[in-house]
Formats: C-alpha cells, structure tokens, sequence
C-alpha cells in the first residue's frame, strides 16, 4: 500500500505514526517512506528537473526519486531578459511540474530544506525528514548581499531588484522602466565572473536598451562591469550596441559596486558615484544554501568540488552537485546543469547497480542571446572530461555566431521550447 | 577424448566471447546513449525535436555521420552545428548516429 504525503500528514496528525521513527534527531516523521533504492534530489531547476526525469527514464523507474523545490511553478532563467524587452512575459516563461509526477512517476515535495545529515543520509524540511542513497544538491545560485553595502534581499526584493532568478524581480524591473522618465539612466552593475549566464548581463543591456529605443529613446543604458572587459561574445554584443542602439549603451569596465544608497539611487565603485533612474545591481553569487547545509561548499568558500564522472561532492560521499553550485570552468548555464544532471544520472544508474560509470563523458552547451525582439547570438562549446587534470575542458573548435541574425533568434526561440521539453516533460 | 575436450573449449570460449560481446555492446551504447543526450537541449529528448531543428530520432546512420562530418568541414555551412561538431571525433558522430538510428521516430 503506497501512502502519499497528503494522507500521511492527515495520519500524523491522527496521532497514527507519529514516534514510529524515531531514528531523526530534529523532525519525527518520515515525509515519504523510502522502500528501495532512492535518489533525493533538492531543487527543480534546470539540472535537478532533469536529472530527476533522466533517472527515472534511464534506470527504467528502478530508482525512487524524490525531488525537493520550494517554488509552485518552473520559472526559465534563459530567455527572462525579453520580459525587460517586452516581447516576452513571465507566465510565457513559467511551467508545471505535473508530468514529472504522472509520467515518470517522481514524487514531488514542496518545501523548503532546513538540514542534510551526510551520516544518516537524510533530508529534514519543516514537516519531516526523507531518507536518501544518494542525494543530488542542485539549488542553484544564492546571492552574497554583504559583498554591497546597503544591499540586501529586502532591498533586492522592493526597490533595486538583481532580476537575476526570473520571477517577481522580474516583473519588478520591467514596471521600473515602464516608470521611468524619457531621458532617465538605467544602471546594471555585473559582479566579477564566475556568476551564472555569463553573457545574461550583456543580453539584458540589450533588451532593455530595445525597450527604450522604442518608448524613451532620450534615455541611456549604463553598464558597471567588475569585471576588466566584457565577458562573454564581446563582439557581437558591442556591434548590437552600437548599431541597433547607437549612442545608448555605454559600458565601463573595472566598476565593480561596493556600495549602493537605495533612497539617492547611487551605486558607488571604487572611482565614482554612478546616480541612476533604474538602479539594477547583480550581487555576486555562491553555492545555494542547501550545498553549505550539506558541507559540500569547498571551494573559495563558494563553490563545490565534484568528480566529473559522477559529480559526487570531494566532500561528502553519496552527494552529488549539479549545475551553478559546481566549481568547474563551465559556464554556469541551464543548458550546462541539464548536462551536467545526464552524466550525473547515467553514474548514479550504473553505481548503484556495482557497475562503473562512463569513463568519457563530453557534453555541450548552446547559449543563445536575444539582443532584440526577433534576433540572436550564440556560443557553443563542446566540453570533454580530462582524466590527468581530473576536470572538464573545452573541445576543440566551438565559438561564436559569425552575425547576430534572425533565424538564430528563431533558433533561440525553438532552444527553449526544446530543452523545456527535454527537462520537464 | 582430445577432441571432445576441444569442442567444449571452443565452445565455452564462444560464450564467453558472446558474453564478453554482450557486456560490451551495452556498455558501448550507454556511452552513445550518454553523448546523445547532450543534442536533446535542442533536438528534444531522444532526438524527438518539437519545433525548429530537424528531428534526430530514426534519422539514417550514414547521413547522420555524413552531415557531422561535413559540418565539422565547412562544406555543410550551419549557424550553430560547426561549433558543436568540431568537438567531437568522427569515431563519436558514428556512436551518436547508432543512438539515433535505433529511435523510433
């Protein structure tokens, strides 16, 4: 008899089953009894999603998969910049988690995790615990708010929004400029790399530029970049500039925010006080949370240490990482975790049977950027494991767009319906 | 006696090269299977495209490979395909076209 977390909880709450496990030191109740051998997996995004589907499809529904997200609904970070542009909205960009659970049947838990104990190998949300084999931690990326004076999540979350988890702050952003005077600055600061979607603040330059030359073409697009140069398609974004928007985008390198007065709207660096009308700062970022709960945060004091093969934490042994948390020179994107999340599964599958795991993995990442309505950008690498340097390298060849043109913004469009597809249903 | 002792070797190593064949054969295709599955982000799972790039699944091994190879050149011009191709060995694209040939389309 397969009980589910609804009626479980109404039988905890009958005083039925509670005490029965007394095994967890914080949280008395098992969410979802484990009856075989079980892959938990925190955080729905990208590269959890997928490797939830991809266990499930590949281990032909042998594993129990258990996945933890704390959001309703599947918000894609890619392709979240043309809601500053205009030709996109959020819903356009939000989807369910249903087939996961009808199709592959993976249980789905919402919540939020409080713990991981490496030893017991559990998984403790508000409301009870989860047993795991083997956990994979894909929270993605958390901000490091004190790294800016005067910033923080409340700030971020009401007046000077990062935007960089598409969703409120999202549409937040949107409103600001909707607000904003004919003539007014919008300022993006960009912390130093790595942060995810390297070439993202680029792309947003460009959408919100699209959005002004359209409505309030006096205005301008100030880029504060930490980092010495662009980051990511230099040349195709500095042409975009300066042809699609001419004397509108001005970008300075090295103008990294220490600090930001949310009622003057300045953002300071190191050289100046930047006032702005749209003040978008982008903090730098970390590991997500649930990777320091786990005490697989090795690197830097910010990333994760993993073996390309199976992504197992250099910590912890049965956690694996996926996705933005890893420290890799990968670039931290969702097409990268989702591949990531493949080779991770296809290990998990072959361990947990006493066999080995591919001992080649090479995995490929397309990164698309809108710089207007209807026309794109890519780079695309191919990245091969090294078995001397224990790390994944870029292939031979891979590089960028030759033009920005309109059928790779078509293209761009058919990526994220494809790998929407590939991840959730 | 002799050869009775012959055949049974000869057949116990022809199981055995069987199953060595067999253990290979599905190591391999986990392996093609694995390298596949980096295309599915814009040709959908499996090779099952849902819109805007050709579907995968079912495609013939030989243009698979050919249209690699020329993409790998420059003698097919592609947008994007070059960039991904020439990270891969041809020894590869014959791996990947054996996933994708044996899809139901």
């Amino acid at each position: 008899m397969s009980i589910d977390r609804r009626d479980f909880l109404k039988l905890s709450a009958a005083g039925i089953v509670v005490g029965v496990f007394p095994g967890c030191a914080t949280s008395a109740s098992e969410i979802v009894k484990k009856k075989g051998q079980r892959v938990v997996i925190v955080g729905a995004g990208f590269g959890g999603a997928t490797a939830a589907k991809y266990i499930r499809m590949w281990g032909e529904n042998k594993i129990e998969v258990v996945l933890i997200e704390r959001n309703p609904t599947f918000i894609s970070c890619p392709m979240s910049n043309t809601v500053l542009g205009g030709s996109r909205t959020i819903s356009d960009l939000t989807q369910d988690y249903d087939t996961l659970k009808s199709k592959y049947g993976i249980e789905l838990v919402r919540g939020e995790v409080k713990a991981v104990d490496p030893q017991k190998q559990t998984v403790t949300l508000a409301d009870g615990y989860l047993s795991y084999d083997r956990l994979i931690v894909a929270p993605g990326v958390d901000f490091m708010f004190d790294q800016i004076e005067g910033l923080s999540a409340e700030v971020a979350g009401e007046s000077i929004p990062h935007a960089w988890k598409a969703g409120a702050q999202t549409t937040l952003l949107r409103k600001q400029l909707e607000s904003m005077t004919d003539g007014g600055i919008f300022a993006i600061s960009i912390p130093k790399a790595p942060y995810r979607c390297p070439p993202g603040p680029y792309e947003r330059a460009c959408q919100v530029a699209f959005y002004l030359k359209n409505n309030k073409p006096k205005s301008k697009v100030l880029i504060l970049d930490a980092n010495p140069d662009i980051v990511s398609k230099k040349g195709l974004f500095m042409s975009a500039w300066n042809e699609l928007y001419p004397g509108m985008v001005e970008y300075r390198a090295n103008a990294e925010a220490k600090h930001v007065n949310v009622a003057g709207k300045i953002i300071k660096t190191e050289f100046e006080d930047v006032k702005a009308d749209v003040l978008n700062v982008i903090p730098p970022m970390k590991a997500g949370a649930v990777a320091s709960m786990a005490g697989v945060v090795n690197v830097d004091n910010r990333w994760c240490a993993v073996d390309f093969l199976t992504y197992e934490s250099k910590v912890h042994k049965n956690i694996h990482v996926i996705g933005d948390s890893v420290s890799a020179a990968l670039p931290k994107s969702g097409h990268m975790a989702s591949s990531q999340a493949k080779v991770c599964a296809a290990a998990i599958i072959e361990l947990m049977q006493g066999r080995q795991p591919d001992s080649n993995p090479a995995i490929a990442n397309t990164c698309y950027s809108m710089v207007s309505n209807n026309e794109a950008v890519h780079v695309a690498h191919v990245y091969r494991f090294n078995a001397e340097k224990q790390a994944m390298i870029p292939a031979e060849g891979g590089g960028v767009s030759a033009k920005r043109s309109e059928v790779e913004g078509t293209l761009a469009n058919y990526w994220l319906k494809n790998i929407l597809n590939d991840v959730l249903l | 006696m002799k050869m009775i002792r012959h055949q049974t070797l000869t057949i116990a190593s022809a199981i055995g090269l069987l199953l060595f064949a067999a253990t290979s054969h599905a190591e391999v295709d986990a392996h093609s299977r694995n390298l596949a599955a980096s295309c599915a982000a814009c040709h959908g799972t499996n090779g099952h495209s849902v819109g805007g790039t050709p579907v995968l699944a079912g495609l013939d091994k030989a243009l698979f490979v050919t249209s690699m190879k020329d993409f790998k050149s420059g003698a097919r011009p592609s947008t994007v395909m070059q960039n991904h191709a020439k990270g891969y060995t041809d020894e590869e694209f014959e791996k990947m076209a054996d996933f994708f040939a044996a899809q139901k389309r």
